[in-house]
């Protein structure tokens, strides 16, 4: 246990925690896409809420799920109160500033940003998780994650906040995802390509594809109706 | 050529500091950036004010004492040169060129445009080191090294310990020089007896001296003055997870 900890506390070791969190978190995103996917069937809501209520009340299914549920949250807490603290740390380690610093002659801004992308990407979670995850789960009124999602999308203005928090996902996952190889020292030359071309699936194809939700309902302001 | 020098003056490493404006109206475009600021002390020891006081010695890129910031870049502009191989010609004549010390945590301002960089000696005093037995003198080719191996290390081994790679490092890390001084050795027959043990400590004491930790910006590599590749460091990642598991 001590020598968790005292990894844990090591710089190293922390990016290492990070990395793994955030690689999972990645996988997490790959199946919560698929999933959403459906909300762009003209069905009424048939297959996504089968999707949805395979997910929190099939017998077979619901201990395994509610595990994993229970890990992707603690992953995600580990991730952002590690991200937290290295950022603290790594802005202690220069008390005194440049008058004139070239940084971004040298770093790709995605990476000069992390932090920034972090804590809007934690915003959006917030927002998200009380709109769609706890109404859907605990909430008094509409149980049915078609109809909420259409409802809401139909406002630009959230629907606007939604394509632009995955928009800073993208860039968060541009220099994450790699960044992730390299701190767990799998970003050797053999690798490098490979790493960079899977890196096109999480910062461009999944972001892309979550945006298409909002921007589809937006687009088809009687997908409702048609559902009905 | 012309140009104004706005440079950080700082009595010792309680002092306060701050920036002085010095015109430079007598600069060759060949003289390099050291010999520009000596042509500058010589008149402020004429008018009887106190040099500059800048880190040098070999003046042709090995030692990495020169290092300084120079308009925002490490070593000031241009790839793979120290700053003492930076020159003149690469600046307009007219322009204003900011000069600041390394700025880190770990780095105290000394005086001047002079910091203490013993930290990172005290790094390779945690693990930077490989056992030798005492006695004669081992022929050189008893041990093998792959080729492969060899360029690999000598790459990392080009470090010259300037500390640019803190400098621009947004978290003032200092994973690039740990990573080169790690990977160099740990490559090589030599270095396996410390393997393990190396990479832990030479790590615990870049936290103990509070360099950050690294983001993988990939800025060092840029600035490194010898271009030791960020490859390094991920090899120094996976020399640790190697010791822990
Ligand atoms: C969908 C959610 C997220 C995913 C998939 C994700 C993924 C990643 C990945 C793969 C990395 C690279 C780790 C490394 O360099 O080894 C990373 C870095 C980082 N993450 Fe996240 N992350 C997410 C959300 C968050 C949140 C909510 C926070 C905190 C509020 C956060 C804070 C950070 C920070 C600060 C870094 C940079 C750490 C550094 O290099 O210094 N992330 N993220
Ligand atoms: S890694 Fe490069 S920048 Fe860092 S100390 Fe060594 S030579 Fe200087
Ligand atoms: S004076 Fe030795 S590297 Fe510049």
């Amino acid at each position: 246990m001590n020598g968790i900890i005292a990894f844990y506390n090591s710089t190293v070791g922390r990016k290492i925690v990070m990395s793994l969190t955030g690689l999972f978190i990645c996988l997490f995103l790959i199946e919560h896409l698929i999933g959403n996917l459906l909300l762009l069937l003209q069905d009424g809501g048939a297959s996504f809420n089968a999707y949805a209520e395979f997910l929190t009340t099939n017998p077979y299914a619901y201990l395994p799920l509610r595990i994993i549920e229970l890990f992707l949250f603690f992953t995600i807490i580990v991730h952002a109160w590690s991200g937290i603290t290295v950022w603290l740390k790594n802005r202690r380690a220069r008390p005194v500033k440049y008058n004139t610093y070239g940084i971004a002659e040298n770093a790709k801004f995605a990476s000069r940003w992390m932090f920034g992308t972090a804590l809007l990407i934690l915003l959006f979670l917030i927002i998200h998780l009380k709109e769609f995850f706890f109404e859907m789960r605990f909430g008094e009124g509409n149980h049915n994650g078609y109809e909420i999602a259409h409802q809401t999308f139909a406002n630009p203005y959230y629907s606007g906040f939604y394509i632009f928090a995955f928009i800073v996902l993208g860039f968060h996952l541009y220099h994450g995802f790699q960044s992730a190889f390299q701190t767990l020292g799998l970003r050797t030359k053999k690798y490098i390509s490979l790493i960079e071309a899977v890196a096109v699936i999480f910062w461009f194809i999944i972001p892309l594809g979550f945006a298409m939700i909002p921007i589809y309902i937006l687009l088809h302001p009687y997908s409702m109706a048609l559902a009905k | 050529m012309k140009v104004t020098l706005k440079v950080w003056r700082q009595k010792d490493k309680n002092d306060e500091g701050r920036f002085v404006d010095y015109a430079a109206d007598e600069v060759s475009p060949d003289m390099s950036f050291l010999e520009m600021l000596d042509v500058v002390n010589v008149g402020l020891v004429k008018k009887g004010e106190i040099p500059i006081a800048f880190d040098h010695d070999c003046r042709e890129g090995i030692c990495g004492s020169c290092g300084m910031m120079i308009n925002g870049r490490a070593h000031g502009p241009g790839r793979g040169i120290a700053t003492c191989q930076l020159h003149m010609r690469s600046f307009q004549d007219g322009d204003e060129i900011v000069v600041e010390p390394w700025r880190a945590q770990a780095f105290p301002v000394i005086k001047d445009l002079m910091v203490d960089r013993t930290a990172l000696d005290r790094i390779m005093q945690a693990g930077g080191y490989t056992s030798a037995k005492t006695g004669g003198v081992p022929d050189g080719n008893a041990i093998l090294v792959p080729k492969p191996a060899a360029d690999e290390a000598f790459d990392a081994a080009a470090c010259i310990g300037c500390g640019a790679c803190v400098a621009i490092c947004p978290n003032s890390s200092a994973m690039l020089f740990v990573a080169a001084k790690v990977s160099q050795l740990s490559i090589l027959p030599q270095g396996q007896a410390e393997r393990e043990a190396r990479v832990e400590n030479m790590i615990a004491q870049m936290d103990e001296e509070l360099f950050g930790g690294c983001s993988n910006t990939y800025a060092c590599e840029a600035e490194c003055p010898k271009g030791i590749s960020v490859r390094h460091i991920g090899r120094l990642n996976h020399e640790l997870l190697r010791a822990k598991l």
